[in-house]
C-alpha cells in the first residue's frame, strides 16, 4: 500500500507538470486552451522524430523542441487567441477546439495509429529504480519528473514575483487596461505568458513520451488530466497545482485497486467530488475555479 | 400631428413565404421514400439526425451561451438506454423515445451541477462527464466493453419497412424538435434566452431567471441529442461505446453551427446541410476530411464568427424563420399612425436571431 501511495505521489508530479501550463494560461488570459493536450503530444512526436530519425537523444532534443514550443505559444497567442478573445469568452473555446482537431489528425496523417514511446531512446533510465526502505522501488524517471515539476513550479513562482517581466504578466492578468496605463505592453505580456506555458507543455509532452506510450489521439486524455489536476488544486498558488496532481494520481491508483478498469474512473470521480464540495461550500462565483492567484503569492 | 410610432415586426413577407416553404418541404420529404433508393433514404435519415444535432447544440451554445464539448454524452446515452430498454423487452421503436426521455431526465441532475461552471470550465467539465459516462457504460456486461452489442430486436422487422420507418421517425423528430425550439425562442422564454446570451448579469438584474432558463435549454438539448443518438443506433444497429461517446460528434456539431451561423435559428439548419454535402463528397478521404473540418471551424471562428447565415442576415436583413422582434422606424414622420407602415428602413437595432 505504501508503495502504491509513493508511486501515486510521483505520478502526481507529471500531472502537475501538464496542468501548470493550462492553469497559467487561464490565470493570465482567462482562456482555456483545448489544444493543450494535443500540443503536448505534438512535442512528444517531435522528440520521437528527432530520436528515431536523427539519433538525437530526447533530453538533448528538448534543446530544440522547447524553443520551438515557445515560438508556437507566441504565435498561438498572437494569431489565434488574441483575435478570437476579442469575440467574447466563448470563441476561444471553439478556436482552440478546432486547432486540437487539426493537430490530432495531422499527427495521425503523418504517423499513423501506432503507439510510440520515447522509452527506447533514454537507455536504462526508463526502468532503473532505487530501492527505498521498506522494499519500495521508485523509478528514477518518476523521481526526475517529480523533481522537474517542483523546480518548474518554484521557478515560475520566483519568475512571477521577482522579475520585471513576471510582474508585468501579473499586472496584465489583473487588469490589462490599467497595466497599459502604467506602461506594460499587455500584448507582449500575454504572448510571453503563452510562450512560457507552451514550454511547460513541451516538457510535459517529453515526459509523457518517456514514462508511457502516446498516439496521435492521446491529446484529449492529457487535456482532461491537466484540467482535472488544475481544478482539484484550485485557487491556491502554483503549489496547489502540485497538490491537485497528486490527489488526481492517488485517486486513480485507488480506482485501479477497486476495479481493474477503475484507474480513469477514479480520477474523474475524484474531480467531480472536489468540484461538488467546492461548489457547495464556497459558493464563490466560480470565476476563479481554475485561477491561481498570481497576485497574492505567499 | 403625432409622430409616427415605430412598428414592431415579428416577421417579414419573406418569412411568411418561408413558412409555407417549410411546410411544403416537410410534406415532400414525408413522401420522398416512395421515390428514393434505399441508400438515399439512409443518407436522408443521417441528414435529419445532423439537423437535430446542430439545432440542439446551437440552442445550448448560440442561445444559452453554454459551449459544451461533452454533448456526445447524451448521444451515447440515447443509444445505450435504447439498447437496455430493448433488451428488457420493450418494443425497439418505443425504446428509442423512452430512452431519449430518460436522457432528458438524467441531464437534470447534471445541470444542477454543471451550470454553475462558466465558459471553458463548463466546456471541459462536460467532457469529463462524457469520458466518465463512457467508462461506466463500458462496465455494463450487456455492452461487453468496447466490443459493443447490437439492437437485435429491430431485426424482426423487414429491412425496407425498417428503413422507411426510421426515416419517418427521424423526419418527425427533427420537425417536432425544431418546432419546439422555434416556439420556445419566439415566446417569452425566447426573449429571456437572448437577454442571457447578450449579457447574463444585465439579464439577471432585470429579473430574468437566468439559471432556470439555461437549465431548460440544457435539458432540451440533452433530450434532442438523446433522440439523435437513439435514431443513429436504429440506423446503425450496432452499438460500440467508443463510436457513440466519441468527441467527434461534438466536433461535428461545432462545425455545423459555426459554419452555418451560431445563434441563428436558420444557421444551424444551413450548417447541417453543408456538413451533409461535405461529408458526402469528402467523407471518403478519411483523415484529410477531419483536418479540413477542424481547419474550417478554426477559420470561421477567427474570421467569420457569425457564420454564413449570420453574415448574410446582417448584410441583407434576411429573416426566413424569425424568432425575434424587429423595430422598423418610419422614415417619413408626417405619416399618421394607425395606417400601414410606410416602406421604411430597418433600423440598426441589434436584434438578432
Amino acid at each position: 500500500m505504501t508503495n502504491q501511495i509513493v508511486q501515486g505521489i510521483l505520478l502526481g508530479g507529471y500531472y502537475a507538470l501538464i496542468a501548470c501550463g493550462l492553469s497559467f494560461m487561464f490565470s493570465v488570459m482567462r482562456i482555456i486552451n483545448l489544444a493543450h493536450g494535443s500540443l503536448a503530444v505534438l512535442s512528444a512526436f517531435a522528440l520521437w522524430l528527432l530520436a528515431s530519425h536523427l539519433h538525437v537523444p530526447p533530453f538533448l532534443g528538448l534543446a530544440i523542441v522547447l524553443p520551438l514550443m515557445a515560438v508556437i505559444g507566441w504565435a498561438l497567442q498572437r494569431f489565434l487567441l488574441e483575435r478570437s478573445a476579442r469575440g467574447g469568452a466563448l470563441l476561444p473555446i471553439l478556436t482552440t477546439f478546432g486547432l486540437a482537431i487539426v493537430i490530432d489528425n495531422v499527427l495521425f496523417e503523418q504517423f499513423g495509429a501506432d503507439t510510440r514511446s520515447l522509452a527506447p531512446f533514454i537507455g536504462s533510465l526508463s526502468y532503473d529504480s532505487w530501492e527505498w526502505p521498506g522494499s519500495i522501488y521508485v523509478g528514477k524517471l518518476a523521481v526526475i519528473i517529480f523533481a522537474t515539476a517542483v523546480v518548474l513550479l518554484g521557478g515560475l513562482q520566483l519568475f512571477l514575483t521577482r522579475t520585471g517581466l513576471g510582474r508585468s504578466i501579473r499586472a496584465t492578468s489583473e487588469d490589462p487596461d490599467t497595466a497599459g496605463l502604467v506602461g506594460v505592453d499587455a500584448r507582449r505580456a500575454n504572448a510571453l505568458a503563452a510562450a512560457i506555458a507552451m514550454v511547460t507543455v513541451g516538457l510535459a509532452g517529453a515526459f509523457l513520451g518517456m514514462r508511457a506510450t502516446f498516439d496521435p489521439y492521446a491529446g484529449a486524455t492529457q487535456l482532461l488530466f491537466a484540467f482535472e489536476a488544475a481544478v482539484i488544486g484550485g485557487a491556491g498558488s502554483l503549489w496547489g497545482t502540485l497538490v491537485g496532481g497528486i490527489v488526481l494520481a492517488l485517486a486513480q491508483t485507488l480506482g485501479a485497486k477497486v476495479h481493474p478498469q477503475g484507474f480513469l474512473i477514479g480520477g474523474h470521480v475524484a474531480f467531480l467530488i472536489v468540484l461538488f464540495i467546492r461548489l457547495y461550500t464556497s459558493g464563490l462565483g466560480l470565476r476563479g475555479l481554475l485561477r491561481f492567484s498570481t497576485g497574492k503569492v505567499s | 400631428m403625432s409622430a409616427a410610432s415605430p412598428v414592431i415586426e415579428r416577421g417579414t413577407a419573406a418569412s411568411r413565404i418561408a413558412g409555407f416553404g417549410v411546410a411544403i418541404i416537410i410534406l415532400l420529404l414525408a413522401v420522398a421514400p416512395q421515390f428514393l433508393s434505399a441508400g438515399a433514404v439512409d443518407r436522408m435519415t443521417a441528414l435529419f439526425i445532423y439537423v437535430i444535432l446542430a439545432a440542439m447544440w446551437n440552442a445550448l451554445a448560440g442561445f444559452g451561451g453554454l459551449v459544451s464539448v461533452g454533448q456526445q454524452v447524451f448521444f451515447g446515452l440515447g443509444a445505450y438506454f435504447a439498447i437496455r430498454l430493448a433488451n428488457a423487452g420493450l418494443n425497439p421503436f418505443v425504446s428509442l423515445f423512452v430512452s431519449a426521455v430518460i436522457v432528458g431526465a438524467v441531464s437534470w441532475p447534471i445541470s444542477l451541477f454543471m451550470l454553475r461552471l462558466r465558459n471553458g470550465e463548463f466546456a471541459i467539465g462536460m467532457w469529463v462527464i462524457a469520458a466518465l459516462t463512457h467508462l461506466l457504460v463500458n462496465l455494463d456486461r450487456l455492452i461487453q466493453g468496447e466490443t459493443g452489442t447490437s439492437l437485435i430486436s429491430l431485426n424482426v422487422y423487414d429491412a425496407s419497412t425498417r428503413r422507411v420507418a426510421i426515416y419517418w421517425l427521424a423526419l418527425a423528430s427533427m420537425t417536432a424538435l425544431l418546432a419546439v425550439l422555434f416556439g420556445l425562442l419566439r415566446g417569452s422564454t425566447g426573449a429571456a434566452i437572448r437577454a442571457i446570451r447578450d449579457n447574463e448579469d444585465a439579464a439577471a438584474s432585470i429579473g430574468v431567471r437566468v439559471t432556470g432558463t439555461k437549465r431548460l435549454l440544457f435539458v432540451l438539448a440533452a433530450f434532442g441529442i438523446g433522440v439523435a443518438g437513439a435514431l443513429w443506433l436504429a440506423t446503425a444497429i450496432t452499438f460500440q461505446p467508443k463510436t457513440y461517446f466519441s468527441v467527434q460528434w461534438t466536433a461535428y456539431m461545432i462545425f455545423m453551427v459555426l459554419v452555418g451561423g451560431i445563434g441563428t435559428f436558420e444557421g444551424a439548419i444551413l450548417g447541417a446541410l453543408l456538413f451533409f454535402i461535405i461529408e458526402t463528397w469528402f467523407g471518403g478521404t478519411g483523415v484529410w476530411y477531419l483536418i479540413g473540418l477542424g481547419a474550417t471551424a478554426l477559420v470561421f471562428s477567427l474570421l467569420l464568427p457569425r457564420g454564413l447565415w449570420g453574415t448574410l442576415e446582417e448584410r441583407f436583413g434576411w429573416r426566413l424563420l424569425p424568432v425575434g422582434y424587429r423595430v422598423r422606424l418610419p422614415v417619413n414622420a408626417s405619416v399618421t399612425t394607425g395606417g400601414t407602415a410606410p416602406p421604411a428602413q430597418v433600423t440598426t437595432s441589434r436584434e438578432k436571431a
